[in-house]
Formats: C-alpha cells, sequence, structure tokens
C-alpha cells in the first residue's frame, strides 16, 4: 500500500547515500506536496556532475525540440557531426509532407567540423555550406545551430546567417546561439528558439483572414497529437492559423501573428513568444491541455468562451458530446484493469503534469511526479515568476526586449471584457503548475537522479512509471512497465479525445499483461527446489504402471 | 516520398554533410567503456553529449545504458571543468559504486583543453577515487574522425593505462589478446565461443556480451555479470599476442600493448564472410600451433553449403553499403566473394588504407563499384548514386529505411544504429555462423520480394 509509504521518511533515506553538500542540494528538489500550501520546489538549476541526470542539453531543447517538427526549414548544425546525427528522426515528430510540399525532415545537415575548422574557424564551411544546402535544396529558410565548440571558437553564426542572407536574397537564413552548454537543460534552447523565431520568422508572412483564429503553441506532433488537434478544431469551425511546432511550415509561423488567441500546451518550451506575441501585435494567450478527454473537453470550452459565439459554443459541445461517447465506452472497457493503479511521472516541462490527467480518467494514483527540465512556474505556478532568483546560468539566456507593432497591434479584446472572461475561467496569461493538481503527502522531485528514481520504484512499487528512453529498459528490468511520454514507445497519438482512446487502451495493456508474470524461472522461486530425490531415495517422478 | 530533394544529379559539395555515414568519438568511447565489468562511463562535456549517446545505445540495444556527465555549463566552459570532472568521480564513487569509471572528453572539453590524464591525477590524489577503484580515461575529440575512433581510442587507452608491463625475462602468458573491435554482444559472445572450440586460452576486451544483452530477472543490475574484468584487462599486456580484428576499431590498442609491453600483433579484418573469418582462425591457428577443430570446418562448409544451394538468388545483386570500415570491407568481400555485386559504398569514417583496401576487394570483380570514405562520403550521396543506376538490396543501419521506402529496395540492417529491429545483440554476423545469419537475412528479403511482385501465375511455393 504505497499510500501508506512515509513519504518524508523515503526522501531522508534518498538523501543519505549522498555527499552532505550534493545531499543539501538535492533536498531542495524534492519536495512533499501540500496542494492548499505550495511548497517552493528547487528547479532550473545546475544538475549535479556524476549524479546520472536525464537532462539534455540546450542544442537539443532548440534544434531537437522547437525547430525539428518544422518540415521546410533546413535546419544547418554547425559543429562536429554527432549533435545533428543524433537529433536526426529521433523524436518522432510527425508531418504530412503529402504532394509537392518541401520536406527536410528526413535530411540531416550539417557542417561536420573537423579539426581545423576547430583551430582556423569554421565561418567559411559554414557559408560555404549554406550556399551548397541553398543550391541544391533551394528552400525558404535555413536556420543554423550552434554547437559546443561554435561558441568556444567564436564562430558568428548570426553574422555568417546575416551575410548569406543578403548575398542569396530568396532565402532566409538566422542562427540560434544554442551551444549544449548554455544554461541547465534543454530548456535555455527553447528560449533561444523562441527569441529567433520571434526576432526572424514571426511576423513575416501575410496576415491570414478567417473567423475564430487561433494558434495552437508547444505541441510537436510526437505520434501524431498534432494531427489529432487539428482535426478536433476544424470539426468545431475552430480556424488554426500555426501549430508551434508540430506539422509545422515556415509560412504558417511567419502568418501566426494574424491569430486572435494563442493556445499553449507545454507552457515550458513556448511561454515566451505567447508573451512576446501579445506584447507585439495583442494576442491574448490562454493555457491549454489537450492530453485527457476531460481536458480536451475544458479547453474547447475556454477557447469558445473566448470568441462568446453561440453558434461556435454549440458545436465545439456537439463535438465534444459526439466523441465523448466513444471516450467513454473504452474507458467503460478498460477501468476495471486500471481502476486503482498507480503511477509516476518524470518527464518533460509539462507531460508530467499533463498526463496526470489520463491517469485521474483510469483511476490511477499519480504517487510521484516531476520535470527532467522545468521551472519553478511549472511546478507552483506562474504566481511564483517574481519570486524566481535569477541565476548566473539563466542571465546568460538573452531575454529580448519586445514593444508593441504599431501598424499591426490588435487589442483583441478589452479590458472589460478581459475581466470578465478571466472570472469566467479562461484565466489568461496564467498557468497554475503540477502542484495545485496533485494529492497531499505525494512526492514532487525536480531532474530526477537515476538512484532516487530506483528508491521509488523499489518503495512504492508504482504499477507504470513514465519516463523516457534512458529510464525505461532499467526501470522495466526491475519489473515495472515503463511507458516513455516522449516517444509513446512508438505508439499514440494520445491527444484529443481519439488519443485518450489510445492512452486508456495502451495502459490497460501495460498494467494487465501477463508477461511479467513469467519473470523469473521456476526452480529460482524458492521452495522449488525440494530434495525430494535425495531424502526419500525414490525418484521424484513415479513412472505410472 | 521521404527523401523527394534527392536527385540523380551528384551536385559537389565541398563543406555541407547530408545524412552522415558517422557520428561521433564519444559515443564510441561509451560503448567501448561497457565492455569493462563494472565500469561506469562518463562523458566530460554537456549534459547533451551523455543523454545523446546514451539514448542512442538504449535504442539500438533496448537495454539500460548508465553513464555520468560533468554537466558543464557556461562557467565551467569557460573557466574549465576541472571541478565538475572531480566533483563527478567523487559522486559517481559514493553513489554508484563502481568498479571502474572510464572517462571520455567530448569537442567541448577538448576545444578548452581540459587534460584528462591531469585532472584524473588531481582527483586520485584528492582522496576522490576510493582504494582499490580504477579510473581509465581517453581523448575523444569530436572533430576528429569519427565512432569508430573513440571506439579505438577508449580501448587505447584501456591497454595503455591498465596493462601490465611483464618483468625482463618473464616468459609470456600462455594467452592471446583478442581485441574484437566494434561488433554486437552477440558477434562478442560467438568470438568467445570460436576461442573455446579452438581451445585457445584468450583475454578479450571490450566485451559487452552479458552487459548489452543482460537478462529480464525482475531487478536492475547496474553492473550486470558480463565485460572484461580490470585483471583480464592487466594481464594482457603479459600475453604472447595481440589479435587486432578491424584496423579502424582495434589496431590503436594493439600498438599501446606493443609499444608498452612488448606484446606482439596481427591485425586483421573483422571475420565477417568466409575468407575473413579463414584468416582469422588460421591466423590463430598459425600463432598457437592449435590445429583448427573439426566442429568448425564443418560450419564453414554449412556456410558454403547455404551459398551454393542459394547462389542462383545471389548471383550479380547489385549492393550499396554504408557504414563503418572495418565491416564495410569485411563485407564488401563476403559479398564479392559469393558473386554479389557491392557497387556503391560509403562510410564517414576517415583513414586513407579504406580506398586502398577496397580497390583491392573489388578491383577486378566489381570494377564499376564506387565507393568513398571520410568528410561528405555520406548517404546522400550515396542514394544519388542509387538514384543514377539502381541496387537490388541495401545494407546498412536504420537510416536505410527510407531510401529502401522510396525506392522500394530490399534492406538488411546492419551496423549502428539499429533502431528499429531487434536480433543484432543476439545473433552474431562475425564468423561462419555469422556468415549463415548473414545469407539468411539477404536471402529473406531479396525472396521476400520476389515473392511480393511475383505474378499470381509465376508464385512460386518452393524457391
Amino acid at each position: 500500500m504505497s499510500s501508506l509509504i512515509d513519504n518524508e521518511k523515503l526522501r531522508d533515506e534518498m538523501l543519505d547515500i549522498y555527499p552532505a553538500k550534493v545531499a543539501r542540494k538535492r533536498k531542495k528538489a524534492i519536495v512533499l506536496n501540500d496542494p492548499a500550501e505550495i511548497p517552493e520546489i528547487q528547479a532550473n538549476v545546475r544538475t549535479i556532475p556524476g549524479i546520472i541526470t536525464q537532462r539534455g542539453c540546450s542544442y537539443a531543447g532548440c534544434k531537437g525540440v522547437v525547430l525539428g517538427p518544422t518540415r521546410d526549414i533546413i535546419n544547418l548544425t554547425h559543429g562536429p557531426i554527432g549533435c545533428g546525427f543524433y537529433s536526426w528522426l529521433t523524436r518522432r515528430n510527425q508531418t504530412d509532407a503529402s504532394g509537392d510540399k518541401e520536406n527536410f525532415m528526413t535530411y540531416c545537415f550539417s557542417t561536420d567540423m573537423q579539426d581545423p575548422n576547430i583551430v582556423f574557424g569554421g565561418e567559411k564551411k559554414l557559408k560555404e555550406a549554406i550556399q551548397e544546402a541553398y543550391d541544391i535544396f533551394k528552400p525558404k529558410a535555413i536556420g543554423i545551430f550552434s554547437t559546443c565548440p561554435v561558441g568556444l571558437i567564436g564562430d558568428d553564426v548570426h553574422a555568417a546567417a546575416r551575410e548569406m542572407t543578403e548575398k542569396i536574397g530568396d532565402c532566409n537564413i538566422f542562427g540560434f546561439s544554442c551551444e549544449g552548454y548554455k544554461g541547465v537543460s534543454q530548456s535555455a534552447g527553447h528560449h533561444i528558439a523562441n527569441n529567433q523565431l520571434f526576432r526572424h520568422v514571426i511576423g513575416k508572412g501575410e496576415e491570414l483572414p478567417g473567423k475564430f483564429k487561433i494558434n495552437m503553441l508547444g505541441e510537436y506532433n510526437i505520434g501524431g497529437d498534432a494531427f489529432v488537434i487539428e482535426d478536433i478544431l476544424e470539426k468545431c469551425g475552430i480556424e488554426l492559423i500555426a501549430t508551434f511546432s508540430g506539422n509545422s511550415s515556415y509560412n504558417q509561423f511567419a502568418s501566426s501573428y494574424s491569430a486572435d488567441l494563442n493556445c499553449v500546451m507545454c507552457h515550458r518550451s513556448i511561454n515566451y513568444v505567447a508573451e512576446m506575441m501579445e506584447e507585439k501585435y495583442g494576442i491574448p494567450w490562454i493555457k491549454v491541455n489537450f492530453i485527457g478527454a476531460k481536458s480536451t473537453a475544458k479547453s474547447l470550452r475556454r477557447i469558445a468562451d473566448y470568441f462568446g459565439n453561440q453558434e461556435l459554443k454549440d458545436r465545439v459541445e456537439k463535438v465534444i458530446a459526439e466523441e465523448m461517447e466513444s471516450v467513454e465506452a473504452v474507458k467503460n472497457e478498460v477501468f476495471s484493469k486500471t481502476d486503482g493503479k498507480s503511477a509516476m511521472l518524470f518527464v518533460g516541462g509539462s507531460r508530467a503534469h499533463h498526463y496526470q490527467d489520463l491517469f485521474n480518467e483510469l483511476g490511477i494514483r499519480t504517487l510521484a511526479a516531476g520535470y527532467e527540465f522545468g521551472h519553478r512556474d511549472d511546478y507552483e505556478g506562474r504566481r511564483v515568476i517574481p519570486t524566481i532568483k535569477i541565476d548566473a546560468d539563466s542571465r546568460n539566456i538573452e531575454e529580448l526586449t519586445v514593444t508593441k507593432d504599431e501598424e499591426r497591434y490588435n487589442q483583441r479584446i478589452s479590458d472589460d471584457e478581459r475581466k470578465a472572461l478571466d472570472e469566467q475561467g479562461l484565466d489568461f496569461s496564467d498557468y497554475e503548475g503540477m502542484m495545485p493538481q496533485m494529492e497531499e503527502g505525494t512526492l514532487v522531485i525536480d531532474d530526477l537522479s537515476h538512484y532516487e528514481m530506483e528508491e521509488l520504484i523499489k518503495k512504492h512499487k508504482p504499477d507504470v512509471f513514465c519516463a523516457g528512453i534512458k529510464e525505461k529498459y532499467a526501470v522495466q528490468k526491475m519489473g515495472v512497465p515503463l511507458k516513455q511520454l516522449h516517444s509513446y514507445d512508438y505508439g499514440g497519438p494520445y491527444a484529443g479525445f481519439e488519443g485518450a482512446i489510445n492512452f486508456y487502451k495502451d495502459i490497460a495493456q501495460m498494467v494487465s499483461s501477463r508477461v511479467w508474470d513469467l519473470v523469473g524461472a521456476p526452480w529460482e522461486k524458492e521452495g522449488s527446489l525440494s530434495p525430494v530425490y535425495v531424502e526419500s531415495g525414490s525418484p521424484a517422478v513415479t513412472m505410472k504402471d | 516520398m521521404f527523401l523527394k530533394h534527392t536527385t540523380a544529379e551528384v551536385a559537389d559539395r565541398k563543406a555541407l554533410t547530408v545524412n552522415p555515414a558517422k557520428t561521433c568519438q564519444p559515443v564510441g568511447a561509451m560503448y567501448a567503456s561497457l565492455g569493462i565489468h563494472g565500469c561506469l562511463p562518463h562523458s566530460h562535456g554537456s549534459q547533451g553529449c551523455c543523454a545523446y549517446h546514451r539514448s542512442s545505445l538504449t535504442r539500438h540495444y533496448k537495454e539500460p545504458v548508465m553513464a555520468g556527465t560533468s554537466s558543464f555549463t557556461e562557467g565551467s566552459s569557460v573557466f574549465g571543468g576541472q571541478g565538475n570532472l572531480v566533483q563527478a568521480l567523487n559522486n559517481m564513487f559514493t553513489v554508484y559504486k563502481p568498479d571502474v569509471v572510464a572517462v571520455h572528453s567530448t569537442c567541448l572539453s577538448e576545444t578548452i583543453g581540459d587534460d584528462l590524464g591531469q585532472i584524473v591525477k588531481k582527483a586520485i590524489d584528492e582522496g576522490k577515487v576510493p582504494e582499490g577503484k580504477t579510473v581509465v580515461y581517453a581523448s575523444t575529440p569530436s572533430y576528429i574522425g569519427s565512432h569508430v575512433t573513440g571506439f579505438a581510442n577508449m580501448c587505447a587507452g584501456m591497454a595503455k593505462q591498465l596493462a601490465e608491463v611483464p618483468a625482463e625475462d618473464a616468459a609470456p602468458l600462455d594467452q592471446v589478446n583478442i581485441l574484437p573491435g566494434w561488433v554486437e554482444p552477440s558477434d562478442m559472445r560467438e568470438i568467445k565461443r570460436i576461442m573455446k572450440t579452438m581451445g585457445v586460452p584468450f583475454v578479450m576486451y571490450p566485451d559487452t556480451s552479458d552487459v548489452l544483452d543482460a537478462p529480464m530477472t525482475g531487478h536492475h543490475e547496474f553492473y550486470p555479470k558480463g565485460g572484461a574484468t580490470i585483471e583480464e584487462i592487466k594481464s594482457s599486456g603479459l600475453s604472447k599476442a595481440t589479435l587486432a580484428l578491424g584496423a579502424w576499431g582495434s589496431e590503436a590498442a594493439a600498438q599501446e600493448l606493443w609499444k608498452k609491453c612488448r606484446v606482439p600483433y596481427e591485425t586483421l579484418d573483422l571475420p565477417i564472410g568466409i575468407k575473413a573469418t579463414d584468416r582469422f582462425l588460421s591466423k590463430l591457428s598459425e600463432i598457437t600451433g592449435t590445429p583448427v577443430p573439426e566442429s568448425l570446418t564443418a560450419e564453414r562448409g554449412r556456410a558454403l553449403d547455404m551459398i551454393t544451394d542459394m547462389q542462383n538468388y545471389l548471383y550479380g545483386k547489385r549492393v550499396a553499403l554504408w557504414g563503418d570500415p572495418d565491416q564495410l570491407l569485411a563485407l564488401s568481400e563476403f559479398l564479392a566473394d559469393i558473386d554479389m555485386k557491392p557497387v556503391y559504398i560509403v562510410s564517414g569514417t576517415p583513414g586513407k588504407k579504406f580506398m586502398k583496401k577496397m580497390e583491392g576487394i573489388l578491383g577486378d570483380v566489381v570494377p564499376e563499384a564506387k565507393f568513398k570514405n571520410g568528410e561528405r562520403a555520406d548517404m546522400f550521396l550515396m542514394h544519388q548514386w542509387i538514384k543514377e543506376e539502381g541496387v537490388d538490396l541495401l545494407m546498412g543501419n536504420s537510416y536505410g529505411k527510407y531510401i529502401s521506402r522510396d525506392d522500394d529496395i530490399p534492406f538488411v540492417r546492419m551496423g549502428f544504429p539499429i533502431y528499429d529491429r531487434v536480433g543484432h545483440s543476439y545473433f552474431p554476423t562475425v564468423g561462419y555462423m555469422g556468415a549463415i545469419r548473414i545469407l539468411e537475412k539477404m536471402l529473406g528479403v531479396i525472396m521476400d520480394k520476389q515473392d511480393r511482385d511475383a505474378p499470381e501465375e509465376k508464385f512460386e511455393l518452393v524457391m
């Protein structure tokens, strides 16, 4: 009975093994939740070297996460070959490149820096590579992604981008200073990606007409999630201008300022764009969640409420009613298998929160959760932002100064309307974070170390553990099924109503699979070796006459 | 179409790599480190390197891959990573209690000039490495060579730093060092089986069998039972000879053993295919005076039997290959020997010997073959060659699946990484049994296509 485990004691036990200084630091990142009075958690700080973290780097957050899913920008990695190679098609961002749409996502582009480039500089090679990429592929845009050595040797990717944009003429070329050592995790890379998209792409396209126009921010189309969301929105009559960045194209980004509402899925990776677009173009933003059937319904209703159009509201209700019918049917089928089970989620900067909604729907309790690269606001809510201390690692990430676009700024709703809608639950520009939703006494742990993970699993024995590929097989060796929430174990989609159905079925399969019963050979189990032959002197197997 | 922008018109590129047929040094060093028993690999660089390498190896093996990182920040990148590494060593030995930590560098730590040897010494001097524990290290800058170079450098580090120097007039131990090169755990297991069948005492490192093919037990063995022990690696300095399998993966370590311990070595091709395996067994027999047992000769005969039986499906088939030099050389020879035509071959891994050796293998028998290695010898170039004139078979890592599907070409997965199929951890491609496995896989995909495309009246039961 995991609920009876004293989590405070468990935390102290987990810290016991660490050197004193490490234990002191980790203690601040491991808190017992209290939804009534949210405790402060340490987040977005440096990982302790050697602790075995699951975190990645700034380049991964910038190139891999935010820009990776856009099909028609050539993503050129400036650096030695590895970074480009590992981020080549490994994140399951699906895209619809049917017909004659350009698609460079299946390609890996790199300057493959060699020793002399490190010694004498790589800018010349970079510019040549840009020219060659343009000559062969004729893209409308090229993004240059800096890897660790680039910043250290002083290559100026931005100057190279400016020079080549001018030289080529009809290709928008921009650089990202997303060297792996920037910041403390992928999160820094998200911010850098947001900045450059905002600076170089958003606003460059024509204004698109339409009714009920929104952008979906922070949805990366893993396993086809964005496809599902696109379908639902279309059914509801809501026009999607751009998704950042699942199944997206350059032109969608460029015209995204046409939207009248920004809907933020993954708050961590994209809130900067939402804030900057509000500042510059007057587009308000709300946090939404399309993970979980109820959350999807709620998000749709909030979008309809924002536009305030009765026809839209009716249509949304009709879609919800239709979809919920099949959702409920599947849920009822599997509920007896999942009800009362337990889960832990340690992943990402939003998924560890969002997926709790799906588990709730299945009657599965979340015993512990945490992010790999979240900030305090993702845990405690945006209200704590003013109190977050800016440390040296965060200070190094550029903050753009954004001003109103005098021509295109358009205040979508009046202050009074906004206030009224806020009171109705629209919660503009807010995210309440993960912790208010979690039970009292559950463990919330930031940047969970491998050791802490094993201790949690040994003590609580959850029925399912959610994390990523690096944790997957270690956890499963312990006899606990692991659901990958980065790649969905190559299943999904899990977003929207259709996704909820997929998730219900997959989790039911995981918690009821009989394969785990096969672990342990019969002769390894206690008492299996009864010395019949030795003691009685007669064969253990009696032959029948 | 997945690769719709790839056309037959081969563009001259001087700077741009597209769809590389290589990755960077550290992942090879991490893989090699996992072949030491009780070893925790450590990546001295940004967190992303370690995360990428662990993910890549995990996707390939479907096994836990544990490793530490120095978690560089902007500060450590400016002032040096010494503090991070010393702290990391202390934390790893305290929390995860490895016997060995194998540290490799990255482009970041190399660019700023961190000296691993000096930092490790400092950690030892400061008491951060407990008594009886070992730290081994290798310099693996990502901007030189490839993942194969990193593997070789870490193996060389093991030899150089751990192998024992024999006493002046001591007779060598009656054992042979086997440096298996970058092959799968299944291959390492197979090489060990062959050695046991030969009855030749040996030491082999690295050895990832029983590490990256660990059983499901209900427990996570942080240090699985496999891997070469430190004692074994130490004793390699006392062996009577070294066989380095694969020049790119193994020769560096063999050279270290020669330089430091005067263990003579021979560099052989990886024992992939008939002739390369013949050479391996002949050499082994020659240096130890042990005859090749009948059971291995019978395995050779079985492989050959399969080749002669199925020859009509193989003859003249044009093959495109990409991957690592050691595999490509042996495999190309094998394919040519069984009347297939390896026509396009690329490897991002540099090394001048590649072109010369490949010319030697294919020059006479497949004069039309195009091959290239080093910078910009990438899958994009290979695909352009394929667009010019097609092939019947693709052999290489998982990235070939896009070409396979676009151009409807049968595809056998070999090499690293294989993200989308299983089996490579369990079924070897080395030795005669490995040859049978390669044949089975090639015939499987070639005959599947024949079955799929045959008009109903031509569809065969017996093939």
